[in-house]
């Protein structure tokens, strides 16, 4: 579904990835777990689209597309949700406005049909319930004064709406309590089907509770260091970074 | 008081105007009567109003050039009112010429020859909206100048509605002066908005002093203009007066807009608040000046005023002048102003949902105009308007598609 090769990504000259290579299948979920700075939301973004990073080598194929040739809404359409570590507010748009918008555009690439008024509203409340979002949500402005917690909530719940076929989720969890921590959860969980992808971008084990990952990265210094089965996870909530460092550079020295 | 608040009119616009007065056609009688629905059209849906209708600088009837209700409201021609109640008109019309009137507002004082009048007597509210319309249609190049009068009564309140409207493409000049004068809790709801075709000079100059207690609420709408100069000046005489002032400007092309707000706060107790935001697009220039005095003894005043601008293009143009000059010392004062483009980041946000780049700007730019609409305090008129604001940022509405109109050569 996803094949991430040799990417070499740069910020205002300063390289952040330094090949990364990934591949991700159909129905798989992975966990990308690693120190802060070490490149994890930039990878979210270069696939998101976002203009400010420069690749400047390598490549990504999405369903054996050019996905970095694909515009940013293309590639939403085509089934990719990021889920923001960092959601922008946006004043005086309101999330029902935002999500029909959305939905229609998504649904006329798609050739289909736009919902009515009334499935759309159905479909909102239906969604809403996933991340135990109350009703009243549709009216207010696009996570303008939402807590972290309503932040994180809510970007599940966009992807509820838009049904993706791969969905990255930036620390989607970090700065929840361990009840929101179980809605959000639950939600990624419920929205999980076999043909659909998840990668989970964290640095916590507890998540991996509900979502187990088929497949744990380690992203260091801008590369994959290590991957291994979910006991990685586990091994890493209890040693810390310090060993992996040690590793990459032992490696690194020879 | 010495008055820092210089005018935005450039020279050349000041000259286009009013160096060869000899060029503008003026009509010195009203045109022989129509009817109204032969020529214009409310789109506004569902409005209620009592409609007040100016052509070409005359006001429009059948035969009675004044109304007045059981309640004592007198409605119409500020000409005839001059004649049938003086002593009404003339102390407000005979008043001398402010610190800030320049040689628009001393033209409009002496060549006026009609303009709306609204009377309220005291303890009455106007049962609906009162709707002035002004209408130009000729062949010439007109000048007008109307000046309105609006007398409140004690404790009186009315909403009021100020359309401006061309009907056709030809230049014209006009020099609006109003006058609103607010006694003891009186409260005035002021909508002003404006549609003219590019070659258009419009100057709205509204005066407003307000007794204590007194409310005044303002509302501008700007969707086209060729050149626009709104000033607002309000005069706070007695504490406890309120004025609020919120505005929108949508210009594109190489159209201009000018936005002067004077607010002089002579006495204690009294606030002014204000919004206006612009979306300056092309070549479009957008200035916005506003200048909030604090007298010597006007302490526990609250003022406060921000303008916010979003260009969409390196060519458009605005200023933003904010300022407060304050003489008291015990006094909640604040302002601020932006001049930015769309927040990339909100953009970008907005794509990765699956949405294009122009519905994403459409979104944002709707969701930053919105925000005055929804001060609108008349739903229909709300509504009317936030269709017109969508339509406007969606190109589908300029002046040849009227809005509120349908051109005479469509009917
Ligand atoms: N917009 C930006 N401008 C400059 N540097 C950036 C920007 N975004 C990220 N970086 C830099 O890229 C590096 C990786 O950041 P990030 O991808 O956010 O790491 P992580 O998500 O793993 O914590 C950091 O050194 C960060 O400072
Ligand atoms: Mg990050």
């Amino acid at each position: 579904m996803l094949k991430i090769e040799n990417l070499h990504v740069s910020i205002k000259g300063k390289e952040i990835l330094k090949g990364v290579n990934l591949e991700i299948n159909e129905g798989e979920v992975h966990a990308i777990m690693g120190p802060n700075g070490t490149g994890k939301s930039t990878l979210a973004s270069v696939i998101a689209g976002k203009e400010i990073f420069d690749v400047t080598e390598g490549r990504i194929l999405y369903n054996g597309k050019n996905l970095l040739e694909m515009s940013i809404e293309d590639r939403a359409r085509e089934g990719i949700f990021i889920g923001f570590q960092y959601p922008v507010e946006i004043p005086g748009v309101s999330i029902a406005n935002f999500m029909r918008t959305a939905l229609d555009e998504i649904r006329r690439y798609r050739g289909e049909e736009p919902l009515t008024e009334l499935e759309f509203r159905k479909m909102m409340k239906e969604k809403a319930k996933v991340v135990e979002l109350t009703e009243k949500l549709s009216t207010r402005s696009v996570n303008e004064g939402f807590s972290g917690g309503e932040k994180k909530r809510n970007e599940i719940f966009q992807m509820a709406m838009l049904e993706p076929k791969l969905a990255i989720l930036d620390e989607t969890d970090s700065g929840l309590d361990i009840d929101a921590l179980r809605i959000v959860a639950n939600g990624v969980t419920k929205l999980k089907s076999p043909t659909n992808s998840t990668v989970v971008i964290t640095h916590y084990q507890r998540l991996l509770d509900y979502i187990v990952p088929d497949v744990v990265h380690v992203l260091f210094d801008g590369k994959i260091v290590k991957s291994g089965s979910k006991e990685l996870a586990l091994e890493l909530e209890k040693r810390g970074y310090e060993w992996i460092k040690q590793e990459y550079e032992s490696a690194n020295a020879q | 008081m010495r008055n820092k608040m210089t005018s935005t009119t450039t020279t050349a616009i000041h000259d286009e105007c009013l160096s060869d007065l000899g060029r503008w056609h003026v009509q010195t009688e009203p045109a022989p009567y129509r009817p109204v629905e032969e020529y214009f059209h409310c789109k506004v849906k569902d409005i209620d109003t009592q409609m007040c209708i100016f052509l070409n600088g005359w006001y429009v009837h059948d035969g009675q050039p004044l109304t007045t209700t059981p309640e004592g409201i007198i409605v119409g021609s500020l000409a005839e009112a001059r004649k049938r109640f003086p002593e009404k008109v003339l102390p407000y019309l005979n008043e001398p010429a402010r610190d800030r009137d320049d040689e628009f507002a001393a033209l409009n004082r002496e060549r006026f020859n009609d303009g709306l009048f609204i009377y309220l007597p005291d303890n009455v509210t106007a049962a609906k909206p009162i709707q002035l319309i002004s209408l130009t249609d000729a062949e010439e190049e007109l000048m007008i100048n109307n000046r309105n009068l609006i007398v409140l009564g004690k404790n009186a309140e009315l909403s009021f509605v100020q359309c401006d409207d061309s009907i056709q493409f030809k230049k014209s000049f006009i020099n609006n002066v109003t006058l609103v004068r607010l006694a003891e809790d009186a409260r005035l709801s002021y909508y002003k908005m404006e549609n003219k075709n590019a070659e258009s000079l419009l100057f709205n100059q509204v005066d407003v002093e307000q007794k204590g207690h007194s409310q005044f609420f303002s509302h501008t709408m700007t969707f086209n203009a060729g050149y626009l100069r709104n000033r607002i000046n309000v005069y706070h005489t007695e504490p406890f007066a309120s004025a609020t002032f919120y505005g929108l400007y949508l210009v594109d092309r190489k159209q201009h807009v000018d936005h002067e707000i004077f607010i002089d706060h002579q006495v204690p107790d009294c606030d002014s608040h204000l919004l206006y935001k612009g979306i300056v697009d092309d070549e479009a220039q957008a200035n916005f000046l506003g200048h909030v005095v604090v007298r010597p003894d006007a302490q526990r005043t609250v003022a406060a005023q921000t303008n916010r601008n979003i260009t969409l293009t390196d060519n458009a143009h605005v200023t933003s002048r904010p300022f407060l000059e304050i003489y008291a010392d015990d006094v909640k004062c604040n302002h601020g102003s932006t001049v930015g483009q769309l927040d990339d980041e909100a953009m970008f946000y907005l794509r990765t949902r699956g949405i294009c780049e122009r519905n994403a700007r459409m979104l944002l730019m709707f969701a930053f105009a919105n925000e005055i609409a929804n001060y609108i305090k008349i739903d229909s008129l709300k509504e009317r308007y936030m269709e017109m604001i969508r339509k406007r940022l969606n190109g589908e509405l300029t002046i040849c598609d009227q809005c509120v109109l349908h051109c005479p050569h469509l009917l």
